[in-house]
């Protein structure tokens, strides 16, 4: 018997329809991220390559001035006591609770990363400038998900 | 217009990067992740294993999100034109030693034309690499964005574990993996 795996979304139910214009600073949200991953080349498989023999400081200086930048502003959100439109306090979810999977999972991600050169935002962003490849990328990708789910329960989390 | 064109410099990617973290929780208090829409399609695809019986709908944001993705990918790289990358000559080296021309634009033409897909290697070379992607980012329970930028950025402990496995996992696949596949796939 496994141990059940603890999951950040909520069982099916019956969702009330949600206007599509309520998607839409999503989708523009999502449009300036692609953006950027292009322009800065962190989608570019040359760049994580370069990354991983560590033979440039771009890419250590984007993810490093990302992660300050989020910090910073979480911490200037929880100071200025910012709540969302239902009135609960801003906060990042937390990660659910595990002993194995986030380092055994994270290698076997980051095998992929060194091989195809693209985590998943920067497929999207390939596959919209029109590269072959990303679609198959994205299918594997798809797959592997697949893939998860049907062995989960018997994989160490 | 020219900084548009010119190579973005990481101080300013990389903290526009990070502002989708408090952007995200702004319009509607998520979690800035984009891995989690390969499962949300595989649910949304109809299937009925109990992994992906949840409700997608409700997580319906991260779709518009990656749609947008791909939005933004195509005003970059098709309107305004792929970048060229200026490689470090140590890594350009390296990289005829992999029989990989350093020189051909943005990615790898070996790797990702359509003439390289329709190989058989070069198809299953890429599907290789993004199953890996696909399977370790949920038994992970996140990639790049949700551990990497979100998890490190709200300080938790579990996202900087999953990013010393990319790392990790990374290092490992550019040394050893990925001189061997591709000198399979010649």
């Amino acid at each position: 018997m496994a141990l059940p795996i603890p999951d950040e979304f909520k069982p099916e139910t019956s969702s009330r329809p949600i206007s599509l214009g309520a998607y839409l600073p999503y989708l523009l949200a999502g449009a300036f991220f692609g953006f950027v991953a292009i322009r800065s080349e962190i989608a570019s498989w040359y760049r994580i390559y370069e990354m991983f023999r560590f033979e440039s400081f771009h890419m250590y200086g984007v993810i490093g001035s990302a992660v300050l930048t989020g910090a910073f502003s979480l911490w200037l959100l929880r100071r200025l006591g910012v709540r969302a439109s239902g009135g609960e306090p801003l906060a990042v979810r937390p990660s659910e609770p595990g002993r194995y999977r986030y380092l055994l999972g994270g290698l076997v991600f980051g095998l992929g990363w060194g091989l195809v050169g693209a985590c998943p935002g920067p497929i999207y962003a390939l596959l919209g400038s029109g590269h072959a490849g990303a679609l198959v990328i994205l299918l594997g990708a798809l797959l592997g998900t697949y893939v998860y789910g049907l062995v989960q329960r018997r994989l160490p989390h | 217009m020219e900084w548009l064109i010119q190579t973005w410099p990481w101080y300013v990617a990389g903290p526009v990067i990070g502002l989708m973290v408090p952007l995200l929780l702004l319009l509607g208090n998520r979690r800035f992740g984009i891995s989690s829409s390969l499962r949300h399609i595989c649910a949304a695809m109809g299937s009925r294993l109990p992994f992906f019986r949840y409700d997608w709908r409700a997580e319906g944001w991260n779709l518009a999100f990656v749609l947008g993705i791909a939005l933004g990918g195509f005003m970059a790289g098709v309107w305004l034109g792929l970048p060229e990358v200026n490689l470090n000559p140590k890594t350009q080296a390296a990289l005829e030693g992999l029989g990989l021309p350093p020189d051909s634009g943005f990615l790898p033409q070996e790797l990702f034309s359509w003439s390289a897909v329709l190989r058989p290697e070069g198809f299953l070379f890429l599907l290789i690499g993004g199953f890996l992607i696909g399977f370790g980012a949920r038994w992970a329970a996140g990639c790049t964005s949700g551990h990497a930028i979100t998890g490190l950025s709200a300080l938790q402990w579990p996202s900087l574990v999953a990013t010393v496995g990319f790392f990790l996992g990374g290092l490992v696949s550019a040394r050893w993996l990925l001189p061997w596949l591709l000198a399979w796939l010649r």
